[in-house]
This record gives C-alpha cells, sequence and structure tokens, in this order.
C-alpha cells in the first residue's frame, strides 16, 4: 500500500482517478449531509445543534490523524533522510491545519448553545489550539525557511516535537476534569451515539477523508513536479 | 538534531508540568471537601451533577445543589442559566466559595455528557428505568 504514494506512482496519476475521486467523494458528502441535516433526528437535550457534531467530530479527526502522518513521517526523515517523506509531510499539513482550524470553530459554535460560552481554557480545547498553532508553525517554516535542507530539518523537529500533543488532545478529557465530554467513539467500548446518528457521522468522515485525500494527492504530486522541476533546473 | 528534539519535548513537558493546576478546570464537590488548602477570596470552579429536585428558583436568582452523588456543594446564583441547565444534567459553576458547603457562583456552565440520542429513545429508556 505504502508503494502507491512514491513518487514514480504519484507523478503517473492522472487526472481521471482523481476526478473520479471527486465524483465519489460529492456522492457521499451528499448523501452524507441529506441523511445529517434531514433524516437524523435531534438530540433528546441538544436539539438541532447536534448536527454541528457531523462536521466538527470528522474535522478533529482528520486534523489529528494529518499530524500522526506528519509526525512519523519526520521520524522516518530524520532517520533515513528520505526525500519524499518529507514531500507526503509536507502535503498533508495544510489539510490538517484547515480541519484543526474547521474543528475549533464548529466546536465554539456548538458551545454557546449547549455550554452557555464560545471558549474556555479547559484541557481538550487548548490541546486543540495546541495543535492547530503546531501546524501553524511547520507551514510557517516551509514557507519562510528558503533552504530546504534547513527547512526539512527544522519541520522534521515540529512534527516530532508536535506528536507528543496527540496522546494529550485525545486524553484530555479522561485524565482532567474538562468542560468538554469525554469520548463517544471508543476502540474499547460501544460508541454511546446512537445509531441513527452513527450512521451519518460515519459517512460524513468517510466524504472528508476522501476529499482530503484528493486535496493531497494534487498538493503531493505538485510538490514532486516542483522537485523535478529544481533538478532539472540545476543539471542545466 | 537530538539535542533540538529532546529540548523541543523538555520544553513541551514543562509548560504542561507548569500548567497542571490550570488544566484541572473544574473540582468536584469530594476534591473540595478533601482539599486542604483551599482559598476563599479566588474565583474558582466546580462541576457535578445538579442534584434532582434541588433546584429553587426566587426572583432574582436561584439556589441548587451541585453533587458527585458522594459530596455535595450549594450553589446560589443570580443571572441567566445557559439552556441546557437542568436537574439530572452536568453543571459547571465558576465563583467562590464561602465555605466548603456554599458556593456563590458568578457563571454557570451547562456540561454535556457523552450520550447522543434521538428523543424517543431518552423517552423510552427512562420509561423502563
Amino acid at each position: 500500500m505504502f508503494k502507491n504514494f512514491f513518487p514514480n506512482k504519484i507523478l503517473s496519476l492522472d487526472n481521471k482517478f482523481i476526478v473520479s475521486l471527486l465524483f465519489v467523494m460529492i456522492l457521499i458528502v451528499l448523501v452524507g449531509l441529506v441523511y445529517a441535516l434531514f433524516i437524523s433526528p435531534p438530540d433528546y437535550i441538544q436539539g438541532d445543534s447536534v448536527r454541528i457534531m457531523y462536521v466538527h467530530v470528522p474535522s478533529s479527526f482528520i486534523a489529528l490523524g494529518c499530524f500522526g502522518l506528519i509526525g512519523i513521517a519526520s521520524i522516518l526523515n530524520l532517520i533515513f533522510k528520505i526525500k519524499f517523506v518529507s514531500l507526503i509531510a509536507k502535503s498533508l499539513a495544510p489539510i490538517g491545519c484547515t480541519f484543526s482550524l474547521i474543528s475549533i470553530v464548529t466546536g465554539s459554535l456548538w458551545g454557546k448553545p449547549t455550554w452557555g460560552v464560545w471558549w474556555v481554557w479547559d484541557a481538550r480545547l487548548t490541546s486543540m489550539l495546541i495543535l492547530f498553532l503546531f501546524y501553524f508553525a511547520y507551514i510557517f517554516t516551509w514557507q519562510f525557511v528558503n533552504n530546504f535542507e534547513r527547512a526539512n530539518k527544522i519541520t522534521s523537529i515540529i512534527g516530532i516535537v508536535g506528536l507528543f500533543n496527540l496522546p494529550v488532545i485525545r486524553y484530555s478529557v479522561d485524565w482532567w476534569n474538562t468542560l468538554h465530554q469525554p469520548s463517544s467513539i471508543t476502540l474499547t467500548s460501544a460508541p454511546t451515539i446512537h445509531y441513527t446518528m452513527l450512521v451519518p457521522l460515519i459517512i460524513m468522515f468517510l466524504g472528508m477523508v476522501i476529499y482530503s485525500l484528493i486535496i493531497f494527492l494534487l498538493r503531493y504530486k505538485t510538490e514532486l513536479m516542483k522537485l523535478k522541476l529544481h533538478k532539472k533546473n540545476k543539471n542545466n | 538534531m537530538i539535542f533540538s528534539i529532546l529540548l523541543g519535548t523538555t520544553i513541551i513537558f514543562f509548560i504542561f508540568k507548569s500548567l497542571e493546576d490550570n488544566v484541572v478546570y473544574f473540582f468536584s464537590p469530594t476534591e473540595i471537601y478533601n482539599k486542604a488548602d483551599i482559598s476563599f477570596n479566588e474565583k474558582i470552579r466546580i462541576g457535578g451533577l445538579v442534584k434532582e429536585n434541588s433546584l429553587v428558583k426566587n426572583q432574582k436568582s436561584i439556589k441548587f445543589i451541585i453533587t458527585d452523588l458522594k459530596n455535595e456543594i450549594i450553589v446560589s446564583f443570580n443571572g441567566q442559566v445557559p439552556n441546557l441547565f437542568s436537574e439530572g444534567k452536568g453543571v459547571i459553576a465558576e465563583g467562590k466559595l464561602r465555605d466548603k458547603k456554599y458556593f456563590v457562583a458568578s457563571r454557570i456552565l451547562a456540561k454535556h455528557d457523552e450520550n447522543y440520542m434521538p428523543p424517543e429513545v431518552s423517552e423510552a429508556l427512562e420509561k423502563s428505568n
């Protein structure tokens, strides 16, 4: 599976594949949205504001997942010094950054009618903000450090250090008293979300993951092409 | 290289270490009960469930009991509560302790739990209980 992300495979990736992915994504998201906004019931306490969850939760998952991959890529990059691994991480960062911001904004929109406040400095919300700042620093470094080797090194360090924040986000609601509720979906026990709400959540998650994949493939391909061009210019 | 990773990790560690007291967003009534160094002048937050049948509304203020099913604290509050504030549900009160059993709140937050379900299911659950 990992071989599919090798540079020559990606470079030979044609637009047909991307376009068909795009169609699948649009279809899934449409079904997901209709299910989430019209078919699924309101919550017994939150009412209709529960529908924010269908965007909030997948965004948070993707934001954490992307940084997890960036962290792993950063470790591989420092040990094995493979160039394309750092380009994978570089291409993932804007996706995760955007979704962490979406997660924070939608969470805030949900917090006002539910908790009565837009924002509090509890452990979950704060650690999520720190994740966003890590993304920001990561992207900023790629953008403004011109020397590739240098930028590569600094971003790898940011990626690895930021990895420690991920379990803090995930378990913050269990380790400390927080305003944010504990996880409804865990690996060890049955979800505490009724299936009429879980199904649209999973559909939306799937759609948003495919969306992320499309953006990633486009960005990654562009990065590889840039690298190729750079090499060509050097040789001439 | 390794040095900078270690440095970064250490910095993160110390940030969390120093935040440790602040990381706890609220105290439960039992934690207040067991706490030795309580300051009555500082703003703190306490949280738990609003005890069933404990809510008393006056013209301007309300009074209710926050419980963690072991210990209780009486809370008085003067102002607007969030829509989701109700008996039997989670709540966080921000304000000052008068003593270990009495709390004057300046802000009330409703805490939501991890359960999501349609109204019919909740009714059915309540009936079967």
